[in-house]
Protein backbone atom coordinates (compact mmCIF):
# COMPACT_ATOMS: atom_id res chain seq x y z
CA UNK A 1 0.00 0.00 0.00
CA UNK A 2 1.21 3.25 -0.64
CA UNK A 3 1.90 6.35 1.40
CA UNK A 4 0.31 9.41 -0.16
CA UNK A 5 1.68 12.53 0.03
CA UNK A 6 0.83 14.57 3.17
CA UNK A 7 2.07 17.06 5.48
CA UNK A 8 4.35 15.03 7.45
CA UNK A 9 6.06 14.31 3.96
CA UNK A 10 5.94 17.91 3.30
CA UNK A 11 7.73 18.99 6.94
CA UNK A 12 10.43 16.21 6.27
CA UNK A 13 11.56 17.69 2.79
CA UNK A 14 11.06 21.44 4.88
CA UNK A 15 12.77 20.28 7.53
CA UNK A 16 16.34 19.08 5.28
CA UNK A 17 16.27 23.07 4.15
CA UNK A 18 18.48 23.46 7.09
CA UNK A 19 21.24 21.28 5.34
CA UNK A 20 20.93 23.10 2.68
CA UNK A 21 20.86 26.26 4.34
CA UNK A 22 24.22 25.04 5.96
CA UNK A 23 25.66 24.09 3.51
CA UNK A 24 25.32 26.97 1.41
CA UNK A 25 26.62 28.62 4.58
CA UNK A 26 29.67 27.06 4.35
CA UNK A 27 30.22 27.26 0.49
CA UNK A 28 29.91 31.21 0.80
CA UNK A 29 31.87 31.35 3.46
CA UNK A 30 34.46 29.56 2.38
CA UNK A 31 34.16 31.14 -0.65
CA UNK A 32 34.00 34.54 0.29
CA UNK A 33 37.73 33.54 1.84
CA UNK A 34 39.21 31.66 -1.50
CA UNK A 35 37.67 34.84 -3.90
CA UNK A 36 39.06 37.16 -1.74
CA UNK A 37 42.36 35.82 -2.37
CA UNK A 38 41.90 34.99 -5.42
CA UNK A 39 40.48 38.62 -6.67
CA UNK A 40 43.64 39.79 -4.40
CA UNK A 41 46.35 37.86 -6.82
CA UNK A 42 44.64 38.58 -10.11
CA UNK A 43 44.74 42.42 -9.46
CA UNK A 44 48.55 41.97 -7.34
CA UNK A 45 49.94 42.82 -10.68
CA UNK A 46 52.78 40.26 -9.62
CA UNK A 47 52.56 37.76 -13.06
CA UNK A 48 52.80 34.48 -11.12
CA UNK A 49 50.62 34.77 -8.51
CA UNK A 50 47.98 36.41 -11.39
CA UNK A 51 48.60 33.15 -13.66
CA UNK A 52 48.24 31.01 -10.62
CA UNK A 53 45.05 32.43 -9.50
CA UNK A 54 43.83 32.71 -13.17
CA UNK A 55 44.63 28.74 -13.74
CA UNK A 56 42.08 28.11 -10.70
CA UNK A 57 39.26 29.91 -11.94
CA UNK A 58 39.50 29.09 -15.36
CA UNK A 59 39.82 25.04 -14.18
CA UNK A 60 36.67 25.54 -11.87
CA UNK A 61 34.52 27.61 -14.43
CA UNK A 62 35.48 25.61 -16.77
CA UNK A 63 34.26 22.16 -16.07
CA UNK A 64 31.09 20.83 -14.35
CA UNK A 65 30.65 21.50 -10.87
CA UNK A 66 29.39 17.81 -10.72
CA UNK A 67 32.24 16.66 -11.73
CA UNK A 68 34.50 18.57 -8.98
CA UNK A 69 31.97 17.00 -6.22
CA UNK A 70 32.49 13.22 -8.05
CA UNK A 71 36.33 14.14 -8.14
CA UNK A 72 36.64 14.89 -4.10
CA UNK A 73 34.24 12.34 -3.48
CA UNK A 74 36.01 9.72 -4.91
CA UNK A 75 39.42 10.34 -5.41
CA UNK A 76 39.96 11.75 -1.48
CA UNK A 77 40.05 7.45 -0.51
CA UNK A 78 42.16 6.99 -3.28
CA UNK A 79 44.63 9.63 -1.93
CA UNK A 80 43.94 8.06 1.86
CA UNK A 81 41.58 10.53 2.99
CA UNK A 82 38.44 9.48 4.83
CA UNK A 83 35.65 11.73 3.30
CA UNK A 84 31.68 11.61 4.12
CA UNK A 85 29.14 13.49 1.66
CA UNK A 86 28.86 16.36 3.91
CA UNK A 87 32.87 16.90 3.32
CA UNK A 88 33.15 16.47 -0.16
CA UNK A 89 30.14 18.62 -0.71
CA UNK A 90 31.27 21.24 1.32
CA UNK A 91 34.77 21.31 -0.39
CA UNK A 92 33.45 20.96 -3.55
CA UNK A 93 31.35 24.23 -3.16
CA UNK A 94 33.67 26.11 -1.65
CA UNK A 95 36.20 25.28 -4.19
CA UNK A 96 34.27 26.28 -7.15
CA UNK A 97 31.95 29.36 -5.25
CA UNK A 98 36.16 30.83 -4.87
CA UNK A 99 36.85 30.77 -8.41
CA UNK A 100 33.13 32.22 -8.96
CA UNK A 101 33.17 34.74 -6.20
CA UNK A 102 37.32 35.45 -7.30
CA UNK A 103 36.14 36.10 -11.06
CA UNK A 104 33.63 38.85 -10.00
CA UNK A 105 35.20 40.39 -7.33
CA UNK A 106 38.07 41.37 -9.47
CA UNK A 107 35.99 42.90 -11.99
CA UNK A 108 34.60 45.10 -9.00
CA UNK A 109 38.47 46.08 -7.98
CA UNK A 110 39.26 46.69 -11.24
CA UNK A 111 36.52 49.21 -11.40
CA UNK A 112 37.58 51.37 -8.60
CA UNK A 113 39.49 53.82 -10.98
CA UNK A 114 43.48 54.25 -11.22
CA UNK A 115 43.79 57.47 -9.79
CA UNK A 116 42.05 55.92 -6.17
CA UNK A 117 45.44 53.88 -6.18
CA UNK A 118 47.98 56.51 -6.89
CA UNK A 119 46.29 59.01 -4.62
CA UNK A 120 46.74 56.53 -1.93
CA UNK A 121 50.21 55.41 -3.58
CA UNK A 122 51.24 59.02 -3.37
CA UNK A 123 49.90 59.12 0.56
CA UNK A 124 52.46 56.40 0.61
CA UNK A 125 50.10 53.86 2.34
CA UNK A 126 51.60 50.24 2.60
CA UNK A 127 49.53 48.17 0.21
CA UNK A 128 48.05 46.17 3.04
CA UNK A 129 46.23 49.71 4.06
CA UNK A 130 45.98 50.86 0.53
CA UNK A 131 43.66 47.86 0.00
CA UNK A 132 41.75 48.32 3.36
CA UNK A 133 41.36 51.93 3.59
CA UNK A 134 40.39 53.02 0.00
CA UNK A 135 40.47 50.46 -2.46
CA UNK A 136 38.20 47.44 -1.13
CA UNK A 137 35.83 49.44 0.70
CA UNK A 138 34.59 51.25 -2.68
CA UNK A 139 34.85 47.71 -4.61
CA UNK A 140 32.71 46.35 -1.79
CA UNK A 141 29.57 48.70 -2.88
CA UNK A 142 29.71 47.89 -5.94
CA UNK A 143 30.61 44.05 -5.10
CA UNK A 144 27.38 43.66 -3.19
CA UNK A 145 24.37 43.03 -5.67
CA UNK A 146 26.44 40.44 -7.70
CA UNK A 147 27.22 38.86 -4.27
CA UNK A 148 24.01 38.36 -3.25
CA UNK A 149 22.81 37.17 -6.44
CA UNK A 150 25.66 34.67 -6.62
CA UNK A 151 23.92 33.28 -3.27
CA UNK A 152 21.08 32.46 -5.06
CA UNK A 153 23.28 30.11 -7.66
CA UNK A 154 25.43 29.02 -4.35
CA UNK A 155 21.95 27.76 -3.01
CA UNK A 156 21.37 25.81 -6.12
CA UNK A 157 24.14 24.16 -6.21
CA UNK A 158 23.75 22.62 -3.31
CA UNK A 159 21.33 20.34 -4.48
CA UNK A 160 23.66 18.36 -6.58
CA UNK A 161 25.38 17.26 -3.14
CA UNK A 162 21.97 14.73 -3.39
CA UNK A 163 23.45 12.82 -6.25
CA UNK A 164 26.58 11.83 -3.95
CA UNK A 165 23.40 10.38 -0.99
CA UNK A 166 23.57 14.26 1.28
CA UNK A 167 20.26 14.22 2.25
CA UNK A 168 19.39 17.68 1.99
CA UNK A 169 16.33 19.51 0.14
CA UNK A 170 16.43 17.29 -3.40
CA UNK A 171 17.42 14.00 -2.04
CA UNK A 172 14.48 14.59 0.58
CA UNK A 173 12.33 14.70 -1.95
CA UNK A 174 13.72 11.83 -3.94
CA UNK A 175 13.32 9.70 -0.44
CA UNK A 176 9.79 10.84 -0.32
CA UNK A 177 8.93 10.52 -3.75
CA UNK A 178 10.42 6.38 -3.47
CA UNK A 179 7.86 6.02 -0.52
CA UNK A 180 4.71 7.76 -1.93
CA UNK A 181 5.42 7.87 -6.15
CA UNK A 182 3.62 11.47 -6.49
CA UNK A 183 6.30 13.18 -8.51
CA UNK A 184 4.49 15.98 -9.26
CA UNK A 185 3.41 16.82 -5.86
CA UNK A 186 6.42 15.82 -4.57
CA UNK A 187 8.86 17.85 -7.02
CA UNK A 188 6.51 20.85 -6.85
CA UNK A 189 6.63 20.93 -3.18
CA UNK A 190 11.01 20.56 -3.49
CA UNK A 191 10.98 23.46 -6.01
CA UNK A 192 8.60 25.49 -4.28
CA UNK A 193 11.07 25.59 -1.27
CA UNK A 194 13.89 26.18 -3.37
CA UNK A 195 12.25 29.33 -4.60
CA UNK A 196 11.40 30.69 -1.35
CA UNK A 197 14.35 30.57 -0.25
CA UNK A 198 16.13 31.94 -3.49
CA UNK A 199 13.43 34.11 -4.58
CA UNK A 200 13.74 37.23 -1.91
CA UNK A 201 17.76 36.90 -2.33
CA UNK A 202 17.10 37.61 -6.17
CA UNK A 203 14.55 40.00 -5.38
CA UNK A 204 17.55 42.02 -3.37
CA UNK A 205 19.61 41.56 -5.47
CA UNK A 206 17.81 43.73 -8.39
CA UNK A 207 16.79 45.95 -5.80
CA UNK A 208 20.18 46.72 -4.54
CA UNK A 209 21.39 46.80 -8.26
CA UNK A 210 18.81 49.32 -9.31
CA UNK A 211 20.13 51.82 -6.14
CA UNK A 212 23.70 51.09 -7.26
CA UNK A 213 22.35 52.17 -11.02
CA UNK A 214 20.50 55.29 -9.60
CA UNK A 215 23.52 56.50 -7.60
CA UNK A 216 25.91 56.66 -10.24
CA UNK A 217 23.41 58.11 -12.63
CA UNK A 218 23.34 60.90 -10.34
CA UNK B 1 50.16 7.92 -1.08
CA UNK B 2 50.40 4.22 -2.48
CA UNK B 3 47.73 4.08 -5.07
CA UNK B 4 48.56 2.99 -9.20
CA UNK B 5 46.62 5.47 -11.17
CA UNK B 6 45.43 3.13 -14.22
CA UNK B 7 43.82 5.02 -17.04
CA UNK B 8 43.91 1.72 -19.39
CA UNK B 9 40.48 0.61 -18.51
CA UNK B 10 39.74 4.31 -18.77
CA UNK B 11 41.10 4.73 -22.55
CA UNK B 12 40.17 1.48 -23.72
CA UNK B 13 36.36 2.40 -23.44
CA UNK B 14 37.39 5.42 -25.83
CA UNK B 15 34.63 5.03 -28.41
CA UNK B 16 31.76 4.86 -25.67
CA UNK B 17 33.51 8.18 -23.91
CA UNK B 18 33.65 9.85 -27.86
CA UNK B 19 30.02 8.73 -28.27
CA UNK B 20 28.98 10.47 -24.56
CA UNK B 21 30.54 13.35 -25.67
CA UNK B 22 29.19 13.87 -29.17
CA UNK B 23 25.43 13.39 -26.94
CA UNK B 24 27.00 16.46 -24.74
CA UNK B 25 27.69 18.30 -27.77
CA UNK B 26 24.61 17.33 -29.46
CA UNK B 27 22.21 18.45 -26.67
CA UNK B 28 24.23 21.22 -25.83
CA UNK B 29 23.84 22.57 -29.53
CA UNK B 30 19.96 21.41 -29.80
CA UNK B 31 19.32 22.95 -26.15
CA UNK B 32 21.00 26.80 -27.29
CA UNK B 33 19.01 27.03 -30.57
CA UNK B 34 15.64 25.69 -29.26
CA UNK B 35 16.44 27.79 -26.06
CA UNK B 36 17.59 30.81 -27.98
CA UNK B 37 14.02 30.66 -29.96
CA UNK B 38 12.25 30.30 -26.73
CA UNK B 39 14.08 33.56 -25.24
CA UNK B 40 13.57 35.51 -28.45
CA UNK B 41 9.45 35.04 -28.85
CA UNK B 42 9.73 35.59 -24.48
CA UNK B 43 11.54 38.53 -24.88
CA UNK B 44 9.50 39.77 -27.95
CA UNK B 45 6.57 39.25 -26.23
CA UNK B 46 7.85 40.68 -22.84
CA UNK B 47 8.19 43.86 -24.87
CA UNK B 48 5.65 43.93 -27.30
CA UNK B 49 2.47 41.88 -25.66
CA UNK B 50 -0.79 42.14 -23.65
CA UNK B 51 -0.27 42.43 -19.70
CA UNK B 52 -1.44 38.96 -19.00
CA UNK B 53 1.34 37.50 -21.46
CA UNK B 54 4.27 39.44 -19.83
CA UNK B 55 2.68 38.00 -16.49
CA UNK B 56 2.89 34.79 -17.63
CA UNK B 57 6.39 34.78 -19.05
CA UNK B 58 7.73 37.04 -16.05
CA UNK B 59 6.53 34.12 -13.41
CA UNK B 60 8.40 31.76 -15.58
CA UNK B 61 11.84 33.49 -15.83
CA UNK B 62 11.51 34.17 -11.86
CA UNK B 63 10.49 30.08 -11.24
CA UNK B 64 13.71 28.75 -13.47
CA UNK B 65 15.89 31.15 -11.99
CA UNK B 66 15.35 30.32 -8.62
CA UNK B 67 14.82 26.76 -8.43
CA UNK B 68 17.96 24.09 -9.26
CA UNK B 69 18.40 22.89 -12.41
CA UNK B 70 18.09 19.09 -11.21
CA UNK B 71 14.53 19.67 -9.65
CA UNK B 72 13.79 20.87 -13.04
CA UNK B 73 14.64 17.91 -14.61
CA UNK B 74 13.03 15.50 -11.80
CA UNK B 75 9.83 17.32 -12.41
CA UNK B 76 10.54 16.84 -16.13
CA UNK B 77 11.33 13.45 -15.90
CA UNK B 78 9.50 11.96 -13.06
CA UNK B 79 6.82 14.70 -12.62
CA UNK B 80 5.20 15.18 -16.03
CA UNK B 81 5.18 10.98 -16.86
CA UNK B 82 2.93 11.00 -13.70
CA UNK B 83 0.18 13.18 -16.27
CA UNK B 84 0.12 10.60 -19.02
CA UNK B 85 3.40 11.95 -20.73
CA UNK B 86 5.78 9.46 -21.80
CA UNK B 87 9.16 10.50 -23.05
CA UNK B 88 12.67 8.95 -22.74
CA UNK B 89 15.38 10.28 -20.57
CA UNK B 90 17.13 11.80 -23.63
CA UNK B 91 14.03 14.02 -24.42
CA UNK B 92 13.08 15.09 -20.85
CA UNK B 93 16.70 16.27 -20.50
CA UNK B 94 16.59 18.23 -23.29
CA UNK B 95 13.09 19.88 -22.69
CA UNK B 96 14.69 20.57 -19.06
CA UNK B 97 17.66 22.32 -20.80
CA UNK B 98 15.67 24.53 -23.25
CA UNK B 99 12.80 25.31 -20.91
CA UNK B 100 15.90 25.92 -18.12
CA UNK B 101 18.49 28.01 -20.81
CA UNK B 102 14.72 29.72 -22.45
CA UNK B 103 14.18 31.79 -18.84
CA UNK B 104 17.97 32.83 -18.37
CA UNK B 105 18.35 33.93 -22.55
CA UNK B 106 14.66 35.77 -22.20
CA UNK B 107 16.72 38.16 -19.55
CA UNK B 108 19.68 38.65 -21.41
CA UNK B 109 18.12 39.68 -24.68
CA UNK B 110 15.36 41.61 -22.82
CA UNK B 111 18.38 43.64 -21.43
CA UNK B 112 19.94 43.87 -25.17
CA UNK B 113 16.67 44.73 -26.75
CA UNK B 114 16.44 47.79 -23.82
CA UNK B 115 19.64 49.20 -24.81
CA UNK B 116 18.39 49.75 -28.02
CA UNK B 117 18.00 53.62 -28.81
CA UNK B 118 14.67 54.87 -29.80
CA UNK B 119 16.07 56.65 -32.45
CA UNK B 120 16.96 53.81 -34.02
CA UNK B 121 13.46 52.35 -34.13
CA UNK B 122 12.37 55.72 -35.44
CA UNK B 123 14.80 55.72 -37.98
CA UNK B 124 13.55 51.83 -39.20
CA UNK B 125 9.70 53.17 -39.16
CA UNK B 126 10.55 56.21 -41.09
CA UNK B 127 12.13 53.83 -44.01
CA UNK B 128 8.64 52.74 -44.02
CA UNK B 129 9.80 49.07 -42.86
CA UNK B 130 7.60 46.41 -41.73
CA UNK B 131 6.86 45.63 -38.11
CA UNK B 132 8.55 42.46 -37.98
CA UNK B 133 11.25 43.73 -40.35
CA UNK B 134 12.02 46.37 -37.56
CA UNK B 135 12.27 43.23 -35.06
CA UNK B 136 14.08 41.37 -36.82
CA UNK B 137 16.73 43.93 -38.60
CA UNK B 138 16.89 47.07 -36.15
CA UNK B 139 15.97 45.48 -32.68
CA UNK B 140 16.72 41.79 -32.89
CA UNK B 141 20.03 41.84 -34.19
CA UNK B 142 22.05 44.84 -32.80
CA UNK B 143 20.18 43.42 -29.88
CA UNK B 144 21.64 40.14 -29.90
CA UNK B 145 25.28 41.32 -30.79
CA UNK B 146 24.93 44.26 -27.67
CA UNK B 147 24.80 40.97 -25.38
CA UNK B 148 26.81 38.57 -27.17
CA UNK B 149 29.45 37.77 -24.58
CA UNK B 150 26.95 37.04 -21.76
CA UNK B 151 24.59 34.27 -24.09
CA UNK B 152 28.10 32.91 -24.97
CA UNK B 153 28.46 32.14 -21.25
CA UNK B 154 25.07 31.51 -20.21
CA UNK B 155 25.57 28.66 -23.48
CA UNK B 156 28.58 27.15 -21.58
CA UNK B 157 27.24 27.07 -18.43
CA UNK B 158 24.68 25.33 -19.57
CA UNK B 159 26.80 22.85 -21.41
CA UNK B 160 28.48 21.84 -17.97
CA UNK B 161 25.38 21.95 -16.11
CA UNK B 162 24.15 19.62 -18.55
CA UNK B 163 26.10 16.64 -16.76
CA UNK B 164 23.47 16.87 -14.39
CA UNK B 165 21.82 15.07 -17.03
CA UNK B 166 23.92 12.06 -16.01
CA UNK B 167 20.97 12.05 -12.84
CA UNK B 168 18.58 10.42 -15.29
CA UNK B 169 20.78 8.36 -17.06
CA UNK B 170 20.14 10.45 -20.22
CA UNK B 171 23.27 8.81 -22.52
CA UNK B 172 25.59 12.03 -22.08
CA UNK B 173 29.27 11.84 -21.48
CA UNK B 174 29.01 12.05 -17.12
CA UNK B 175 26.29 9.07 -18.10
CA UNK B 176 29.02 7.40 -19.57
CA UNK B 177 31.27 7.77 -17.04
CA UNK B 178 28.96 6.71 -14.14
CA UNK B 179 28.41 3.15 -16.06
CA UNK B 180 32.09 2.71 -16.66
CA UNK B 181 33.04 3.45 -13.41
CA UNK B 182 30.63 0.72 -12.22
CA UNK B 183 31.76 -2.05 -14.18
CA UNK B 184 35.72 -0.76 -13.82
CA UNK B 185 35.34 0.69 -10.38
CA UNK B 186 38.53 2.98 -11.52
CA UNK B 187 36.36 6.29 -10.96
CA UNK B 188 39.44 8.50 -10.24
CA UNK B 189 40.39 8.31 -13.49
CA UNK B 190 37.54 8.08 -15.04
CA UNK B 191 36.54 11.45 -13.49
CA UNK B 192 39.66 12.76 -14.16
CA UNK B 193 39.56 12.46 -17.76
CA UNK B 194 36.06 13.18 -18.20
CA UNK B 195 36.41 16.79 -16.25
CA UNK B 196 39.26 17.14 -18.87
CA UNK B 197 36.90 16.35 -21.71
CA UNK B 198 34.41 19.26 -20.61
CA UNK B 199 37.41 21.54 -20.13
CA UNK B 200 38.41 21.19 -23.87
CA UNK B 201 34.94 21.58 -24.75
CA UNK B 202 34.47 24.52 -22.70
CA UNK B 203 37.26 25.84 -24.08
CA UNK B 204 36.82 24.78 -27.75
CA UNK B 205 33.04 26.46 -27.24
CA UNK B 206 34.90 29.56 -26.23
CA UNK B 207 36.92 29.49 -29.01
CA UNK B 208 34.05 28.93 -31.81
CA UNK B 209 31.98 31.66 -30.09
CA UNK B 210 34.57 34.11 -30.62
CA UNK B 211 35.26 33.15 -34.34
CA UNK B 212 31.61 33.43 -34.57
CA UNK B 213 31.43 37.08 -33.45
CA UNK B 214 33.92 38.14 -35.40
CA UNK B 215 33.17 36.25 -38.47
CA UNK B 216 29.52 37.69 -38.43
CA UNK B 217 28.63 40.18 -35.61
CA UNK B 218 31.98 42.25 -35.84
CA UNK B 219 30.95 45.54 -37.80
CA UNK B 220 32.56 48.89 -36.95
CA UNK B 221 30.03 50.90 -35.01
CA UNK B 222 29.20 54.44 -35.13
CA UNK B 223 30.12 56.47 -31.73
Amino acid sequence: MMRTFGLPDFLFILEAAKWTIALSLIAFGGGAVGGLLLALARTSGIAALSMAARLFIQLFQGTPLLLQLFLIFFGAPVLGFDINPWVAAGIALVLNSSAFLGEIWRGCIEAIPRGQWEAAEALSLSYFDRMRDVVLPQAFKIALPPTVGYLVQIIKGTSLAAIIGFVEITRSGQIVNNATFQPLMVFSAVAGIYFLLCWPLSLLAAHMERRRAAAFAR
Amino acid sequence: MNYKFQFGDVFAAWPLLLKGTWTTIQLSLSAMVLGLLVAILCAWAKTAGPRPVRWIINAYIELIRNTPFLVQLFFFFFGLPALGLRWSAHTAALTAMVVNLGAYATEIIRAGIESIPKGQIEAGLALNLKRHEIFRFVILKPALRAVYPALASQFILLMLSSAVVSAISADDLTSVAANLQSQTFRSFEIYIVVTAIYLLLSLAFSTLFRIAYQRWLNYPERR
